[in-house]
């Protein structure tokens, strides 16, 4: 098929999570809600945030999206779910370095398949996308 | 009307995307520019440049007469009885505030109505509720029918003594809806109200006569037209123009400036504070001459048939939803079951194929479709049935891909 380029960017282990996407609902009112859209093309994602001990304890995310967008806030879901806060905002840096396309560097993190979304960097009009959840997470971190 | 002969004259569609030769199905949101018109910039910039209605030399004369040369070219094109009633924007977003921010706050008191329709673009939608939330004023919405059409009884029950404006498009950017503007005019007047029409996706591809459409303010832009960007028109009548007050004041503007009074310019002028895109006006004359030359009635036929040919195509393919009526303008906006339209939008476009995802500017509309996105596919006069092919074999291999990847 001629669509080779596109493999980079649908990678199996996105779509598994676009279809099956993990820590999906919603928690109690004590998490921390984040609701963020992207304006320009109406990805949605809601997020829930519960910070004990300065780690994130729990976390769940429903929302509606692309297979990039809802892919990404899965995966992220995943790999914050137990770090510290530092870490977490450590990660969404990592993270933002990577699908700029850009070198970067775990520095001790497990990025698991967050990995798999280094293609989106190939699709510009695309990056915004993955970022959206990553977004959604920083700003719930920091309040 | 000869598609291929046209092809050439829009440098653009010789372009590669991604390895293939461009289909740019996407005019809705801007359209190509035919060498005509960036020739004529080109010309301005090399010949003429200078500000308009200020210097003494020839050349501001030159320019001058371009800008209004501009101008009557417009006053023709929509055919309006006179150039004081065609006043320069930045495109339709620009003229359709002019309106609300001028007429609209001076007019909309406590308790009156505005009324729209679900189809509106958002550029024909905040401005009002703007001005409604200034005055107290209510919103009204115009139901649609299932298939995205309005009926004109709906309109009729909408409309009331209160109502002081209605808001509405043309044609929808999103369902491809022509609507019955003169009609509605018509039933807006008997209650003292008056029109505002939303002319983006009409003036680019058929035939207006504001005058035949009685309507008392009509906005269009550019850059949909061939034209360049920063440009655009408000048409308005000059009984309602002569009362309202400029929203933008400074040079260009201004009849004479006081310590502490002012007065303005007569139409149009009064509304065109500061020095216009004067290239971007020269660029709309030509886009002007050059659709003329070919006829709007051609190209409003040409774009009729290729959306009957697209929905031909594309009702075939399983899994499509089509949104909008049977009868359209050259717009056609679909989902393909269970793979959102972004990335639908990404698969075409490893093809050379451009089309629009999101919501196009229309989340009302996008919430009474009960669907958060849409892909859509628009046509202008440059696109061939082989182009809706290309779309028709892309979305189908879109299918089969997600199909394999799933
Ligand atoms: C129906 C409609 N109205 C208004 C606009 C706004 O036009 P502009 O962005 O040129 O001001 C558009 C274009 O996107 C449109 O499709």
């Amino acid at each position: 098929m001629s669509f080779s380029n596109l493999d980079q960017l649908y990678r199996q282990v996105i779509m598994d999570h676009y279809k099956n996407p993990r820590n999906h609902g919603k928690l109690d009112d004590e998490a921390v809600t984040i609701n963020m859209n992207n304006p320009t093309c109406g990805d949605r994602i809601q997020l829930f945030l519960k910070i004990e001990d300065g780690k994130v304890a729990d976390v769940k995310f429903n929302g509606e999206g692309c297979s990039i967008s809802q892919s990404s806030a899965s995966m992220m879901t995943e790999a914050i779910k137990g770090l510290s806060v530092q870490d977490a905002l450590k990660m969404s840096e990592i993270f933002s370095t990577m699908i700029q396309g850009k070198e970067y560097d775990a520095e001790g993190l497990d990025l698991g398949d967050i990995e798999a979304l280094q293609g989106v960097s190939k699709f510009p009009a695309r990056i915004k996308c993955a970022a959206l959840a990553w977004k959604a997470m920083e700003k719930g971190l920091q309040e | 009307m000869n598609v291929e002969e046209i092809r050439k004259q829009f440098p653009i569609l010789n372009e590669k995307i991604n390895d293939k030769p461009l289909v740019y199905l996407d005019s809705a949101a801007s359209s190509q520019k035919p060498i005509q018109v960036i020739e004529a910039m080109d010309r301005y910039y090399r010949t003429m440049n200078s500000n308009v209605h200020r210097g003494v030399h020839t050349l501001g004369t030159k320019a001058t007469d371009a800008y209004e040369g501009a101008r009557e070219k417009v006053r023709a094109f929509i055919r309006a009885s006179s150039t004081e009633e065609i006043i320069f924007t930045r495109g339709s977003t620009t003229a359709l505030n002019l309106v609300a921010s001028s007429y609209g706050r001076a007019n909309v008191k406590e308790g009156d109505e505005i009324v729209l329709t679900y189809m509106e673009h958002h550029s024909n939608i905040i401005p009002w509720q703007q001005v409604a939330k200034a005055a107290n004023a209510s919103l009204k919405y115009i139901p649609l029918q299932e298939d995205g059409t309005l009926s004109l009884e709906d309109v009729r029950k909408t409309i009331t003594d209160k109502t002081k404006i209605v808001a509405i498009t043309h044609v929808s950017n999103v369902l491809g809806t022509v609507n019955p503007i003169k009609e509605i005019t018509e039933i807006a007047h008997e209650h003292g109200a008056v029109t505002v029409v939303d002319g983006a996706q009409s003036t680019p591809h058929m035939k207006v006569d504001v005058q035949d459409l009685d309507c008392d303010f009509f906005a269009f832009s550019g850059h949909k037209m061939c034209a360049p960007t920063g440009i655009g028109v408000l048409y308005g009548k000059k009984e309602h123009l002569e009362k309202m007050e400029p929203i933008e004041f400074g040079g260009e503007m201004i009849d004479f400036v006081g310590l502490y009074e002012s007065t303005w310019k007569e139409l149009p002028w009064k509304f065109e504070g500061g020095t216009p895109i004067i290239a971007g006006a020269v660029g709309l004359g030509a886009a002007i001459d050059f659709l003329e030359e070919i006829g709007m009635d051609e190209i409003e036929a040409h774009e009729l048939e290729l959306a009957q040919y697209a929905l031909e195509r594309l009702e075939n393919i399983d899994g499509i939803t089509i949104y909008g009526p049977k009868q359209r303008a050259g717009i056609v906006t679909f989902n393909l079951k269970d793979i959102h339209p972004h990335d639908v939008a990404t698969v075409v476009d490893q093809e050379g194929i451009a089309i629009r995802a999101g919501h196009h500017c229309a989340q009302p509309l996008m919430n009474w479709l009960n669907v958060a996105a849409t892909a859509r596919a628009s046509f202008y006069l440059y696109n061939s049935k082989e182009d809706i092919d290309s779309l028709a074999e892309a979305l189908v291999k879109t299918k089969e891909y997600f199909g394999d990847v799933f």
